[in-house]
């Protein structure tokens, strides 16, 4: 029931100091007051490696977050799984440092460094304090150049996803999704399962690892952000240190685009107190021209969190669950809207009756003009509260508006962008994604639904 | 999914990062700003936190009510009670106040737990005066009627079934929680049981609402970019207009009897296919323990099984291999006495009982030879890190001081935590697992799989 809204644009952008601070502080606020924009820096380092900065000294710590384009997408047929045990293995020993060696290491840096495989790409992070800054960076760049792959944490490492596997094999709701995944997208990879099977985690080695890192890291396709105490010119000598030396382009299979097959229903019986729905229907690919109508009109739907035609129709009136929204989501080849919520087994037929008459009713008329505007205030103004509260989640933003390509003026455009969407187009949107019959998932107790 | 009011479960483990930090932040006021606190003429305490990196600011009231203070045969008044709180008032109809929120592109939430309860919102500090006027309005204002209380009582019904029922691991940690706790109404769920939330009703949430809803009885936290003293005209004008309620009586729960029984919990359940451990033991809060016990117990949680470098994780993951997971955990930060849990999953579904040993060795051991120098200091360190990061997230910061003061710390508690840690002996780590960590008193934790056993 994971919800994506990959708008992927979040960021920081105000500076942290406000001027005037006494007199905005009682202005309304319609009235936003006079404050600096804290300029994104784009970084260039002398062997052409670019990320993108904010300078931020309040407290003594940087944070990077970069990822290589390529997920789990660009695991070879029969190794599925390949790029999560990648994934496991960067703190697991690099360089002339062993598994014990290296986590020692990084735990006298004090710094975390984290890795983990997404579909289309394989994002890595760093946190570390100021004063210990080039011991971090140091084991940064063994980790990313020189991962050592050594048989005994690969083998701990596989055996802990072969005990995950085999530990959800009975859990009803991981089995639902992965039949819903396989019936939305059949052979594509995105029907994969993330970390393979206990057969394919079993058959891979170690220049398995060697040649998927060869392939996925490279300068090419990949893209970093940084916050913190840390100027340009520092960064730019960090940032060779640790990329400069990785090969110019990556070698990534290409991903077939892939629309989700609508218009099925796949249940999965159990016996649970509750039943869980899932209904997909067809999104919109994230640089598409009419994104933010839909993203708007998807908000009204079922984003809101205390405030949608959902929460209000299927929890506020009537009681029948604790949660249900829904949200877009945009991979990279792919795109949806989806719907979730769950509830008492013996209320689910009526439940998802009620959602579909909301659905109905937004493929029909689509927003309203006040509930277009309330969404657009929202919109406009949760971006900054979203994502300006941790130098990690700025970095995780500086880095998502380079992969989706929206420019580093992005932020500064975004509220016109959401301003100009008209009724008519939000309600065009509304036609054209929730008019189609959807994929509807319903896992619990055989007797209802439906 | 959408993250709606929240519920019951205390937080785990995250305590001692988040408690730590705060310290820092007071401690390194780096613009001459630290945290002030004031407390209204009403007996309102007022906490702010300056942060100002950003425009954003994090307004939260916590009121010192929680699961552990209901009325026996009323489990779920509180958390039930924190719902209806989103309904109207008599100057605001329901949703407005969400929707003055929503309207600005604010976060706004709420949470229970065993000893508070705590509304929050997250908005442009132009916003806050007008969060301020709501959340005061509604801490004496709200009305309630039959119509807004049966369709609520249904969602936390569903609350329960999605968050308990539908999840055998947490139906097992509810059974584990009223085990060991043997007269302490710790051992009742915040979001009560599923009879006695059935039966909630207007007049049992109008009750509690006047006894407990006062200014006298709540915390305000500001945290963000604002000026201590423009948040305190603000409280003043607000919050200093509600009149002081009743005085409340001391938070006196029946406390736990000498526990001389090891006892077991066992789920058994067709959805789980590997089994799991855990052994959980009553232990002191920061608030109940002795001076230097606490810290010491975090210490301890942290060298035997915080994270990949603890002893735990090293023995049974790493070395023997035998686990898939393995870790320690200590709930510091409440009223009254607490709870240490340790917990490992075997690779294999026939490991169990070796694991469990394995378990019950590495506690042995530090109970008889305690820790060394390095492991302490490598603990302390990690502590004291992870105090810095956590001043980069203004929320994070709100919530130390919001449960501190909710659970029986003040101020300069937070403050002085780091220094206590450091003081810490690698004796009184010992010391402190001799102690608690005794199996003769402790309740074990299995869940199984349907046909499984414990060998």
């Amino acid at each position: 029931m994971n919800r994506i809204d990959n708008e992927h644009v979040t960021a920081p952008v105000h500076a942290a100091l406000v001027v005037f601070f006494a007199a905005y502080f009682f202005m309304l606020a319609a009235l936003a007051p006079a404050r600096a924009e804290t300029a994104i820096q784009e970084v260039r380092s002398t062997s052409g490696v670019t990320a993108w900065l904010v300078e931020d000294y309040s407290v003594p710590i940087i944070a990077v977050k970069f990822i290589f384009e390529g997920g789990t997408t660009q695991d070879p047929a029969g190794k599925e799984g390949l790029m999560t045990l990648m994934s496991g293995l960067f703190d697991e020993g690099a360089g002339d440092l062993d598994s014990d060696a290296f986590q020692l290491a990084l735990d006298d840096a004090g710094a975390e460094m984290g890795f983990s495989a997404g579909l289309d790409g394989l994002s890595g992070s760093m946190r570390m304090l100021e004063e210990k800054r080039r011991e971090a960076f140091d084991l940064l760049a063994l980790a990313v150049n020189r991962p050592r792959f050594d048989q005994a944490p690969m083998d701990r490492i596989r055996a802990q996803l072969i005990t995950g596997i085999e530990a959800s094999a009975r859990d009803p709701e991981t089995q639902a999704g992965i039949a819903f995944s396989k019936a939305l997208y059949g052979d594509h990879p995105y029907a994969r399962r993330s970390d393979g099977t206990p057969e394919t985690l079993r058959s891979m080695t170690a220049d398995d690892l060697r040649t998927l890192h060869r392939r996925i890291f490279a300068r090419g396709k990949m893209h970093v952000g940084v916050v913190g105490a840390i100027d340009a010119a520092t960064l730019a000598q960090e940032l060779d240190r640790v990329f400069g030396n990785l090969p110019a382009e990556p070698e990534l299979t290409a991903v077939p685009e892939v629309t989700p097959k609508f218009g099925q229903e796949v249940r999965v019986d159990y016996p649970l107190p509750q039943t869980t729905i899932r209904l997909a229907y067809p999104g919109v690919k994230r640089d598409d021209p009419d994104f933010f109508a839909a993203f708007l009109m998807n908000h009204v739907l079922g984003g809101g969190t205390f405030s949608s035609r959902l929460f209000d129709e299927v929890r506020e009136k009537r009681g029948l669950t604790y949660g249900i929204g829904s949200g877009l989501s945009t991979p990279k080849a792919s795109a949806s809207l989806s719907i979730g919520t769950s509830t008492n087994a013996d209320r689910a037929a009526e439940t998802l009756s009620v959602i579909r008459e909301v659905v109905a009713k937004m493929a029909a008329e689509g927003p309203t003009e006040e509930e277009l505007a309330d969404a657009k205030r929202y919109l406009i103004g949760s971006y900054a509260i979203n994502n300006l509260d941790s130098s990690s989640a700025i970095a995780s933003t500086l880095v998502g508006l380079q992969v989706e390509g929206l420019g580093i003026d992005y932020i500064r455009r975004r509220p016109d962008l959401i301003g100009a969407v008209t009724r008519e187009q939000a309600a065009a949107m509304a036609k054209r994604l929730l008019s189609v019959d959807p994929a509807v998932l319903i896992l619990g107790p055989a007797a209802d639904g439906g | 999914m959408t993250v709606t009011r929240l519920a019951a479960a205390p937080l785990v483990a995250l305590w001692v990062v988040a408690f730590g930090l705060a310290g820092v932040a007071a401690a390194e006021t780096q613009r001459g700003e630290g945290v002030s606190s004031f407390t209204l003429d009403n007996g309102m305490e007022v906490v702010v936190i300056p942060d100002r990196r950003a425009p954003v600011v994090t307004h939260m009231v916590w009121y010192k009510i929680g699961g552990a203070d209901e009325e026996r045969g009323k489990s779920g008044i509180a958390h039930f009670f924190e719902h209806l709180m989103f309904k109207g008032t008599a100057n605001h109809k329901a949703g407005e106040f969400s929707r003055a929120v929503a309207e600005i592109g604010g976060n706004e939430n709420a949470f229970t737990s065993n000893d508070y309860t705590a509304y929050f919102q997250q908005v442009t500090p132009q916003a806050l005066p007008t969060m301020m006027a709501f959340e005061a309005d509604r801490m004496r204002g709200l009305v309630l009627s039959d119509a807004v209380i049966g369709p609520e009582r249904d969602v936390v019904m569903e609350e329960r079934r999605q968050r308990i029922e539908g999840n055998p691991g947490a139906v097992l940690s509810e059974e584990t929680q009223a085990t060991l706790y043997q007269n302490h109404p710790y051992g009742v769920p915040v979001i009560g049981w599923m009879h006695e939330i059935a039966k909630l009703n207007r007049q049992d949430a109008i009750d509690f609402y006047n006894r407990y809803y006062a200014p006298n009885n709540a915390v305000l936290v500001v945290a963000g970019d604002v000026d201590a003293g423009e948040v305190l005209a603000l409280a003043k004008s607000t919050y200093g207009a509600v009149p002081r309620g009743p005085d409340l009586p001391p938070r006196q729960r029946p406390q736990e009897p000498p526990q001389d029984t090891r006892r077991t919990v066992t789920l058994k359940d067709p959805r789980v296919t590997l089994p799991s451990v855990q052994i959980s033991v009553i232990t002191p809060s920061y608030t109940s323990a002795a001076p230097g016990e606490a810290e010491a117990l975090d210490l301890l949680s942290e060298i035997l099984g915080g994270g990949m470098r603890s002893r735990l994780y090293q023995e049974l993951v790493v070395k023997t291999g035998i686990a898939s997971s393995a870790g320690a955990y200590y709930r510091g930060s409440a009223l009254d006495p607490s709870s240490f849990t340790v917990y490992a999953a075997p690779r294999a579904p026939d490991g169990l009982a070796a694991v469990e040993a394995a378990v019950t060795a590495e506690i042995a051991k530090i109970a008889a030879d305690g820790v060394s120098a390095d492991e302490l200091d490598r603990a302390k360190n990690r502590f004291t890190r992870s105090m810095i990061f956590a001043r980069d997230n203004q929320q994070g910061m709100a919530r130390i001081y919001g449960t501190a003061l909710t659970t029986g710390q003040d101020v300069a508690d937070v403050e002085e935590w780091p220094d206590r840690v450091r003081a810490v002996t690698a004796e009184q780590v010992r010391d402190a697992a001799r102690k608690y960590l005794k199996l003769d008193s402790s309740v074990t934790s299995y869940l199984l799989p349907a046909n499984g056993d414990r060998s």
